[in-house]
């Protein structure tokens, strides 16, 4: 698909995506100057340079106040939570999705319109909602505080998100290519192997990423239904505080910031390549 | 290819006609393979949303503050008269409304041209996906705290930028945190910045299905490029186009943390959800706020069933 694009189309293309890349990074940089900057520079403008932006002295205080100082107890557990729970949610939620939209988008069933209309209406519900609910029920059942505790709700952030997008992929999957494959002699599985599964993966890792970032980002539950056993992230950079109670943890939550990004990052980086090897196989077919 | 066509017109005629009750064995076993595959998720689905949703629905029906448990009493839809005769109500329904529209519309067409851009684009294409889709990935807290620390006339940079750009014309102590709607664009520029992403995930993904020989056909013909991406490659793509609108349409009228993290709700930015948090966790008014929240889910269901309606798309593959 590369060689049918002329080369003034190329430059061209090359250009637009500058605008784009500097509108998604300048916030991140903004997040990184700002994590780098010492509690003098966050006050005073003359100890940073390109209009307030970068700090004119690196200063890695805000990082050794999350890792080994005052704020290392609640961040460091918290980010590990944050990978596991995560991580859980997000597989769980992929292979029964994936299940799930492969029989609604390839099998006559009755009931699927049901499944659809189900999920859409489950993830619908306000989150904040539910809150009340589950932590009655998870002082009950004892899972108040645990990271089972948590990732059960993650699911229900994720599955219904992850049905959709699935089923939208794998509806335009040309399953007649199948049955052809079949046709030339290759068997249900291999025809599922070779022409199915190319075109399917990446959807699949679409959604997952999506849905890893989903129960990533969530705030109401973890706040909510842990206090300190099971907290992710979002939830403890709400309790950070400041050196004392009049200075804002502004260095602090950023510097938690950028170091919950880099393992995002490194997903997406390893995802990415996924995605484009599916891309482009997805755009050979037909 | 045409027998597996004759085989699932047949099954469905089968599900269909009263006159033919017998199924054949092909179409019970696909039965049951379907819904041994689609039976976990959606059991899962049931066991853990339907007990909390149930469970806030009688809730609303009460009187019931978690301070005082004793009170609580049973008053039918009094909450919901409550709610609804409220201007407070009725206004962050519109603000809601307002940030919901604005968003999505600028989303939906910067995340299609982010999309074409990846889709199309040779140079610097890994770091580009790459780049485009970090904002998505950064929590959303932590994206609202970055945007306010920004636009602060204190700690941020973008008033510096401003001035220094329109050659001093702009006041760098301007508070955009002082008006309703300075603070709504701020809060639509981030909402925007961090969820474009998503879109442009979506709609590139939806993209790559699309037929290449179709768009050539279109070409060779003599079609331009805008009529190709209009009779070709959106109808194409309509599935990837509506879920992404669908979740995203829901998502930001529930938004509720840049909002709560830049302006708490003051200069008249109070969403729905605020109002919802704000009964159920700060003022600990259980039922009133689960009212609240049922009739968030309201709105919501509307709003899906009108754009899921206006795309005319069935994913269950009937294509009648």
């Amino acid at each position: 698909m590369d060689t049918n694009v002329t080369n003034k189309t190329k430059w061209g293309l090359a250009g637009i995506s500058i605008p784009i890349m500097l509108w998604t990074l300048i916030p991140i940089l903004w997040i990184l100057a700002t994590s780098l900057k010492s509690t003098t520079a966050l006050a005073d403008q003359g100890a940073n340079v390109f209009g307030n932006f970068w700090p004119k002295n690196i200063s890695w205080e805000n990082y050794s106040l999350i890792f080994t100082g005052g704020a290392k107890d609640l961040f460091v557990p918290a980010l590990w939570h944050s990978v596991v729970v995560c991580l859980a949610a997000t597989v769980i939620s992929v292979v029964l999705a994936t299940f799930c939209a492969y029989a609604i988008a390839r099998l006559e069933f009755p009931g699927k319109k049901a499944i659809l209309l189900t999920a859409l209406t489950v993830s619908f519900f306000p989150v904040i909602a539910m809150v009340t609910p589950l932590f009655n029920l998870w002082r009950i059942l004892g899972l108040f505080d645990t990271l089972p505790g948590l990732i059960i709700p993650y699911i229900t952030l994720t599955l219904p998100l992850s049905i959709w997008i699935l089923t939208a992929f794998f509806q335009q999957i040309p399953w007649e290519m199948e049955q052809a494959a079949q046709v030339d002699g290759a068997s249900s599985w291999e025809a599922f192997v070779k022409v199915v599964a190319p075109l399917a993966l990446p959807g699949v890792f679409t959604t997952a990423i999506i849905a890893f970032f989903v129960a990533w980002n969530d705030f109401v539950f973890s706040s909510n239904l842990t206090a300190a056993r099971a907290q992710t992230v979002p939830a403890a950079l709400n309790s950070f505080t400041g050196a004392s109670q009049f200075t804002q943890p502004t260095g602090a939550i950023c510097a938690a910031a950028v170091v919950v990004t880099i393992p995002v990052v490194i997903l997406v980086l390893v995802f990415q390549r996924r995605i484009v090897a599916g891309l482009t196989s997805g755009a050979v077919k037909g | 290819m045409s027998t597996v066509e004759d085989t699932k017109t047949g099954a469905r005629s089968a599900r269909r006609g009263e006159k033919k009750p017998q199924i054949s064995d092909r179409t019970r076993g696909e039965r049951k393979l379907g819904w041994k595959l689609a039976g976990p998720a959606f059991l899962v689905m049931i066991l853990v949303t339907f007990y909390p949703i149930a469970y806030a629905l009688y809730l609303s029906l009460f009187n019931y503050r978690l301070t005082d448990p004793a009170a609580r009493k049973f008053v039918w839809f009094q909450n919901y008269i409550t709610s609804l005769s409220d201007p407070l109500f009725w206004k962050a329904t519109g603000i809601t409304a307002l940030i919901t529209i604005i968003t999505l519309i600028v989303e939906l067409v910067f995340g299609m041209a982010i999309a074409m851009v990846m889709n199309k684009i040779v140079l610097p294409r890994k770091t580009l996906r790459t780049i485009v889709l970090i904002p998505y990935s950064i929590i959303t807290v932590v994206s609202a705290f970055s945007w306010l620390y920004a636009f602060k006339f204190d700690t941020g940079f973008v008033n510096h930028w401003l001035h220094f750009l329109s050659f001093g014309a702009f006041d760098p102590t301007y508070n955009w945190f002082g008006g309703t709607w300075s603070s709504l664009t701020i809060i639509c520029l981030s909402e925007i910045w961090k969820t474009t992403p998503f879109m442009s995930l979506l709609l590139l993904a939806g993209l790559a299905q699309v037929d290449q020989s179709m768009e050539e056909a279109a070409k060779v013909d003599g079609a331009s490029w805008w009529q190709t991406q209009v009779k070709v490659v959106f109808p194409s793509m309509k599935a990837a186009i509506m879920v992404a609108v669908v979740f995203r349409a829901l998502d930001a009228f529930r938004i509720y943390d840049n909002p709560y993290v830049m302006t708490g709700g003051a200069n008249n930015t109070d969403t729905l959800s605020m109002l919802v948090g704000r009964e159920t966790v700060t003022r600990a008014e259980i039922g009133m706020g689960s009212a609240l929240a049922v009739l968030l889910f309201i709105f919501v269901l509307i709003i899906a069933g009108v754009l899921v309606r206006g795309f005319k798309v069935d994913l269950t593959g009937d294509k009648n």
